[in-house]
């Protein structure tokens, strides 16, 4: 038999789940959204900045920008993994061995 | 012949104006037939339809159908979500789009890869924890069943639909390119073979034909990219100033271009691109495949690896083809050469052939083959892909729940559903033939939009907001829904290219309606449940608590189903 709900709402654990992974959830999102909508915003408002070539050659700055954009989604999305894989697991783990009898 | 624009190319659609110019398919110029890209697609077909076989033995129970039983593992699940999301549109219209303007094509490579992070931040494992085979189970859980389920399942069916129409008319397009079969024979071939695929193999033979297929993009991709930055020595620098000295706009491709005339259209493009990611039905079906919450976060951040891996990939292809395609007399048409003076306007079958030159040019007649092959694969993927999702919500959500209020017989279920492909199927097949010579370029950005809309604002507040109610999520869903579907009617992609009124005359300036019509569906649901002083909403918002502990904890989640 499980527990009810109530119950499990009163665990530290399960407080503590809550707290953390809808902290860093919340917070990650907005990151990716701010880096998002920051390369959008240059795209629309300052195209040729994204076009100054780096040093003489002709790649541009642009090229690594967007680049990083892709890579930090990946980046954050490992983040949001690796945290919960250590940290949440465990917590969930118990908040459920707690609450089965 | 009437120009086919940018069809295939369902992708580009976002930004019609653009896309227009990018991606014309002149369907004059068959490619020669080819005999081993054709041996290649048989070898795929026979195989696929192996485990086809192999997974019909396995799909008994209702959970089977539409989930693979929660048997998949994480990494499966990232290849084959993968699988689903990297369509012929985005290889072959991205590829193409780099081609022709260069880094425009990244910006929209971004663009479809940013929601990504966030369907694993806010929604994958919640959804996991909440539901058993469609997203509606986790929108209707605590919510009036019926009403909930009837707007989930118009919200998904309207997506796939439209996606499904892009993916069938690109599909007939391509496949008489590249096999010189007519486009009718092609289109009854790609629904045939999803009707096979998913009537009788349902999720477990859906899933490995999108393995399959990720594995052999993914595999051509890197050949293809290899191949390029090979011939210039592993640098890109030398890469990149060949692709400027020999493209007619130099330096200029270097840099945004034309893409983005309007910031507002701009960020109204990028809100769907990244919500509509989390509000697709196909791929929030996908989270139910695997056995728990855990492996449903692993399975994005591998997909979200692999799908950025790609894009990154074709950006090289697309200048690859500029630096080998371009400059090859054998790849351009002398009439259109003769007339533009430019080889990017000259390719043979307009710039969505680039990756597919690129692959002749690189790797010869086998490899173009293969790749030709591949792109065959990923339209079957794709398309079962969706088939198996508006099959579940009119069989799941339309049927089970709502007709039989949540108690119907199994095996009554699984044969609706089996019917409910077929019968999307043979729609998919007479509308792709409907929709031969239309444009059909806005449907996936519209796709989109009403993913973004309806679908995700609904999903998200049903997770995480006590204070939805059932009318609050009706209302404000519907609102999302129907303006999507109005902003894009009266967006200039179709106002002007599609229905043919004057140039400059369409009523909505945006090319994608996602930031009015995402922020009535968001202040619809807000507005709606806290004016409901329903009975109703009470049991709406008692019942939150408890799908909250769910949600986070897993408890009393549906579980994998014994091997």
């Amino acid at each position: 038999m499980l527990s009810s709900y109530e119950k499990i709402e009163q665990d530290p654990n399960y407080q503590e789940l809550v707290r953390r992974r809808s902290s860093l959830g919340w917070t990650l999102s907005l990151i990716m959204l701010i880096i998002y909508f920051g390369f959008i915003l240059l795209v629309a408002y300052a195209p040729k900045l994204l076009g100054t070539p780096i040093g003489t050659g002709v790649i541009t700055i642009g090229i690594p920008i967007g680049l990083l954009v892709i890579v930090s989604a990946f980046l954050l999305t490992g983040i949001y993994v690796s945290k919960a894989n250590s940290n949440y697991d465990p917590l969930i783990r118990k908040i459920v061995g707690a609450n089965q009898s | 012949m009437r120009k086919l624009s940018c069809l295939l190319v369902t992708s580009l659609v976002c930004f019609p104006t653009f896309a227009l110019a990018a991606g014309t398919i002149d369907g004059g110029s068959k490619q020669a037939v080819n005999w081993a890209a054709i041996g290649m697609f048989i070898g795929f077909v026979l195989l696929t339809l192996a485990i086809t076989y192999w997974a019909s033995k396995r799909t008994v129970s209702a959970a089977d159908f539409y989930s693979a039983g929660g048997g998949i593992t994480a990494g499966q699940n990232g290849l084959a979500i993968a699988g689903d999301y990297m369509s012929a549109a985005s290889f072959l219209g991205i590829s193409g789009l780099v081609y022709t303007s260069g880094y425009d094509g990244l910006i929209y490579s971004v663009g479809w890869l940013v929601g990504w992070p966030v369907v694993t931040f806010l929604i994958a494992e919640q959804l996991r924890n909440l539901g058993k085979f469609t997203f509606a189970d986790v929108a209707s859980f605590r919510l009036g069943q019926t009403r909930i389920r009837v707007l989930a399942a118009c919200g998904s069916l309207v997506t796939v639909a439209f996606y499904l129409i892009a993916q069938m008319v690109g599909a007939g397009k391509l496949i008489q390119l590249l096999f010189g079969l007519e486009y009718w024979m092609a289109v009854i071939l790609v629904g045939g073979l999803m009707m096979i695929y998913v009537t009788f193999g349902g999720m477990k033979a859906t899933t490995w034909v999108q393995i399959i297929k990720a594995v052999l993009l993914l595999f051509g991709a890197t050949f293809m990219a290899g191949a390029v930055l090979y011939e210039f020595g592993f640098s890109p620098e030398a890469l990149f100033a060949k692709a400027t000295e020999v493209h007619p706009k130099k330096i200029a491709i270097m840099e945004p271009g034309s893409l983005i005339s309007n910031p507002l259209s701009a960020i109204s493009l990028g809100l769907a691109l990244m919500f509509g990611t989390a509000g697709l039905p196909h791929i929030l079906m996908r989270f139910f495949t695997v056995k728990d919450a855990q492996a449903a976060r692993k399975s994005v951040f591998y997909a979200t690896g692999f799908i950025g891996y790609f894009y990154i990939l074709t950006f090289i292809i697309g200048f690859g083809a500029i630096t080998l395609v371009s400059t090859d007399l054998a790849f351009l048409d002398a009439g259109i050469l003769e007339k533009t003076k430019s080889g990017i306007a000259a390719i043979k079958g307009g710039s969505n052939m680039a990756a597919i030159h690129l692959a002749d040019a690189v790797g010869g007649n086998l490899f173009l083959g293969f790749i030709s092959a591949v792109a065959f694969a990923t339209i079957l993927a794709v398309v079962s892909g969706l088939a198996l999702a508006g099959a579940s919500s009119i069989s799941h959500d339309i049927y089970a729940m709502v007709i039989k209020g949540g108690n119907a017989d199994e095996q009554d279920e699984v044969r609706v559903s089996k019917i409910a492909t077929l019968f999307l199927g043979v729609l998919a097949i007479i509308l792709g033939i409907i929709f031969e010579n239309q444009n059909v370029a806005f449907m996936v950005g519209l796709a989109f939009a009403i993913a973004a809309s309806c679908n995700f604002p609904v999903l998200v507040m049903s997770i995480f907001w006590k204070g939805l109610t059932t009318r609050g999520a009706l209302i404000g869903g519907f609102l999302g829904l129907t303006s999507a579907v109005i902003g894009v009617i009266l967006s200039p992609a179709v106002w002007e290219v599609t229905l043919g009124f004057a140039k400059g005359s369409a009523p909505v300036r945006l090319d994608n309606p996602a930031i009015f019509s995402m922020t009535l569906a968001f202040v619809g649901i807000w507005l709606f449940s806290i004016l409901d002083r329903s009975a109703r909403a009470k049991v709406d918002r008692d019942g939150f608590d408890a799908q909250f502990v769910r949600s986070q904890t897993g408890i009393g989640a549906a579980g994998a189903t014994a091997h």
